[in-house]
């Protein structure tokens, strides 16, 4: 508390030499070095597979270094596991959170402390209380877990740590579910908690974040640690390029474009799920243009997994007329017949739905591509396999050959082959789940060329996205989906972040409508 | 602390491996029922699985059994390969006997060239019918494709059952349960004097080679490739399951149906009860054995045969019970499955962690 002067001869709270992990076939972590000082907002950031996770999981506990020496406040330990994480005062919080719906705040908190630590603490609902007007997280312990919006419940998971007075808060992406109003919220939440003195480690892959919060940030690349820097004195271009090396020309704004005649409408369309956690489409209408991208920006499972179905044809329900394509209705059709009339589309999923892992990446080709490929029902196995060859060579997929299963491609590499595969069919209308979900930079940005090319040559394109900087990078028209219920849709050069950060949250849902919607949910 | 981990990268020579590997497990399992049984283990097993292939008429007795095991098997692997857990071959493979049977007794003593094809052809056309019913029900109700089709081999049974003691009984056979014998013309041809290798045999062969060719070669097979390995990406790139489905199990019918048609025409040359010592069931082994590749299935096929083979003769002249050949295949599958769970997964032994 009493540090600013203490703070030149503290020792560092969590210190990391040579830490090293080996998988097979891998060297996850190779002579990590790495120092937290009290206070500290520490950045971990490097593309996939850098090495971020195993080195926080060795530090949570959760994996075991192969050599390498942890030092915690100046004594050398080895942490065998997450209870003697915490009981140190280390807390974690991960991307997808561990929570249970059906109980309390104060339950699910109650469930990860020892029988001693609920003593010491006495009426942990008033603790709870207490800690949430110190730090400003405005939780009620008393509220069910299945009552809070996704902010509310990463703020639960960062009280379940302050509970057990957390020295060292690991937070695994923690703004990628999050709205932009929500992001900043957490931020000062951070910020407090850093001014008392605990150290933070913040996995990110947002740059611009990371220049805005954190004092210092450790790169990995290929499990080693390449460059530590401070990021307020850098900038996202730089800190990208230390990230991949030379390759990253960052992306300084694509021109927008209008779009022609309308390629793709759907009018009024509403559907129930047939999820019990899924999301109902409410009145969904959307017009979408030749040479045009359309964005929807919105929190993951507001309805975009439905609305995709729904597109594609995989949801098979019959919405005949809802939906138009180049003025025909295609709701009725199936999805086979939706492809030959010139959609293509590039799932969220890509292992196990946009490719068979099984298979090599000539039958993966083959999978939506079967256009020219085949004679008497034959497969021309010969061309299809020159055709492949001749994607991977034009996406620069990294992979052993056209025969290399799809699975033993990485994500980024996997995404460009299905990219390539899904714009090699010169689509009228390309439907776009989470391009660059989970892929590094320079994966990242061969995608997006590939997509303004696309647009360029005059197809529609709509992109769903959970990442708001791609969206505004890339759409030239877009919209936010919340609770099943489509925006209104505006240029992006008419709005901003704020605005559509707004929408995400739903500020755009006329009352009266809900209510009316959810009445009639009921009776049916 | 014992705890069943999948591994990250199962070996690929380790499953081709595999049915080697249950193989041998079987006959040590074997070596050690027949000490129990106080056989000389060494004596009995080469009974059991040498002496078929010992001479020329043994060999040919093993085709004879190898072809409807074959047919059926081939059928089942294309179902498997597709999700689609048909366990019908018996009843199928029965049908096809029976309507095979009904309409070369109505060709009675003709002398028409149409006889034998009409009859094989009847025989295609019951097996298709007897699976296509559960296959109606799987994909207009969603009905469970196993119980359904288990059911069907017990009507098919009973339904052979009453023909042959009702409509289709012998009228000169002092009242026993069989059909009078086909005539010639209704017969399949026999390919090497001396012996029963009958046409069929090189059918059942032709079926594996064909259902290769339709799995690797063609769009139909690739559709049904990707629709057994990733359903989710079957319905993304827009495969009608529906169509898949029938498409397989009609097949799986069609040859089922066929294995019938070509026992009663072959080896047996009339409707008798026992058609089948369970062909059809046996095929779902050889299925497995075969890592439902249509050729695989070929060598699995003359390994059950040559089993079935092996155990008539250890009943002769070892007084061993058949029995011993149905525990064989049990035993078979059962290791089978082992092996493929444990190329699959591991056991890994934990230390139960100080708390």
């Amino acid at each position: 508390m009493n540090n600013t002067k203490t703070a030149q001869h503290i020792s560092p709270r969590l210190e990391l030499i040579n830490i090293s992990k080996q998988y097979p076939g891998c060297l996850a972590n190779d002579n990590i070095s790495l120092s937290l000082m009290p206070g500290e907002i520490h950045a971990l950031l490097g593309e996939n597979g850098a090495g971020k996770s195993t080195l926080v999981k060795t530090i949570y506990g959760v994996v075991a270094p192969d050599t390498g020496q942890l030092i915690w406040d100046g004594k050398e330990i080895e942490i065998k596991s997450p209870s003697t994480a915490r009981e140190l005062g280390i807390g974690m919080v991960f991307q997808h959170f561990s929570l249970f719906e059906t109980l309390t705040v104060s339950q699910n908190i109650e469930l990860c402390l020892s029988k001693p630590q609920l003593a010491s603490i006495g009426n942990l609902a008033e603790k709870i209380r207490q800690l949430s007007q110190e730090y400003g997280l405005n939780i009620d312990p008393h509220r069910y877990v299945h009552s809070l919006s996704i902010g509310e419940r990463q703020r639960v998971e960062i009280m379940r740590c302050l509970v057990q007075s957390v020295k060292l808060l690991i937070l695994d992406e923690p703004t990628s579910v999050l709205t932009p109003q929500e992001v900043s919220g957490l931020f000062s939440v951070l910020r407090t908690l850093a001014a008392e003195g605990c150290s933070i480690l913040f996995i990110s892959h947002k740059l611009h974040e990371v220049t805005e919060i954190c004092e210092k940030a450790t790169i990995l690349r290929g499990g080693k640690v390449i460059n530590t820097c401070s990021p307020a004195e850098e900038t996202s271009h730089s800190i990208a390029k230390m990230m991949v090396g030379d390759l990253a020309e960052q992306e300084a704004g694509y021109s927008k474009k209008e779009g022609t005649e309308v390629r793709f409408q759907i009018h009024d369309l509403s559907l129930s799920t047939q999820h019990p956690f899924g999301t109902s489409l409410k009145h969904i209408n959307l017009e979408l243009k030749a040479g045009e991208i359309l964005g929807i920006a919105g929190v993951a499972g507001n309805g975009q997994d439905e609305l995709m179905a729904i597109i594609s044809g995989e949801d098979s329900r019959p919405v005949n007329a809802h939906l138009t394509m180049k003025s025909q209705p295609i709701g009725n059709l199936k999805t086979a017949i939706r492809r030959q009339l010139g959609m293509a589309y590039v799932p969220e999923e890509r292992l196990g739905r946009g490719a068979v892992p099984d298979m090599s990446l000539t039958e993966n080709t083959l999978l939506t591509h079967s256009q020219g490929f085949i004679k008497y029902g034959l497969v021309q196995w010969k061309q299809l396999k020159d055709y492949a060859k001749q994607l991977i060579s034009d996406y620069s997929v990294k992979c052993h050959g056209e025969f290399s299963e799809a699975k033993s491609l990485s994500g980024g590499n996997l995404q460009k082959f299905i990219m390539g595969r899904e714009i090699g069919q010169r689509p009228d209308v390309l439907i776009c789940a989470h391009p660059t979900w989970g892929v590094d930079v320079g994966a990242a940005l061969a995608i997006h060329q590939a997509l303004l090319e696309l647009r360029d040559q005059g197809a529609a394109i709509l992109l769903i996205s959970e990442d708001i900087d791609e969206l505004f990078l890339l759409a030239d028209r877009m919209a936010a989906v919340c609770d099943g219920y489509l925006s209104p849709i505006v240029r992006t050069q008419n709005t901003n972040i704020d605005q559509i950060g707004q929408w995400m949250a739903g500020t755009f849902i006329n009352n009266q409508q809900h209510d009316a919607d959810m009445l009639q949910e009921t009776t049916a | 602390m014992m705890r069943i981990q999948a591994r990250t990268q199962p070996s690929q020579l380790m499953t081709l491996v595999s049915p080697l590997l249950a193989i041998a497990l079987t006959l040590i399992f074997g070596c050690i029922l027949f000490s129990a049984l106080d056989k000389n283990p060494i004596e009995a097993l080469h009974v059991l699985l040498i002496a078929p292939l010992s001479d020329g008429y043994n060999v040919g007795e093993m085709l004879v059994k190898m072809c409807p095991l074959l047919l059926c098997a081939v059928g089942l692997s294309l179902c498997y390969r597709a999700n689609m857990w048909n366990i019908g071959a018996e009843g199928q493979l029965l049908a096809g006997a029976l309507g095979g049977s009904a309409v070369a007794l109505a060709f009675g003593d003709s002398t028409s060239a149409l006889a034998l094809p009409l009859t094989l052809l009847a025989g295609v056309a019951s097996g298709i019918a007897w699976s296509a019913v559960p296959t109606y029900l799987k994909l207009r109700f969603n009905s469970n494709l196993i119980l359904t089709t288990i059911m069907f081999n017990y009507i098919a049974f009973y339904l052979l059952v009453w023909a042959v003691n009702g409509p289709l009984r012998d009228p000169d056979g002092y009242g026993f349960p069989e059909s009078a014998m086909f005539s010639d013309q209704t017969m399949l041809p026999i390919l090497v004097a001396g012996t029963r290798i009958h046409l069929g045999i090189l059918l059942s062969l032709l079926s594996a080679v064909v259902a290769w060719f339709i799995l690797s070669k063609t769009h139909l097979g690739f559709q049904v490739r990707v629709f057994g390995s990733d359903e989710p990406a079957a319905t993304y790139a827009g495969f009608s399951s529906k169509k898949l489905s029938w498409f397989v199990m009609l097949l799986a019918g069609a040859l089922a149906g066929l294995a019938g048609v070509c026992e009663v025409t072959g080896p047996i040359g009339q409707l008798v009860p026992n058609v089948s010592p369970g062909y059809g069931y046996s095929a779902i082994i050889v299925a497995y054995l075969g890592r439902l590749h249509p050729l695989g299935a070929i060598i699995a096929a003359i390994f059950l045969a040559v089993l079935y083979m092996g155990g008539d003769l250890a009943q002769i002249q070892m007084n061993i019970p058949t029995a011993v050949v149905g525990m064989f295949q049990g035993v078979l599958l059962f290791f089978l499955l082992a092996c493929d769970f444990f190329i699959r997964n591991r056991l890994v032994f934990t230390h139960q962690a100080t708390a």
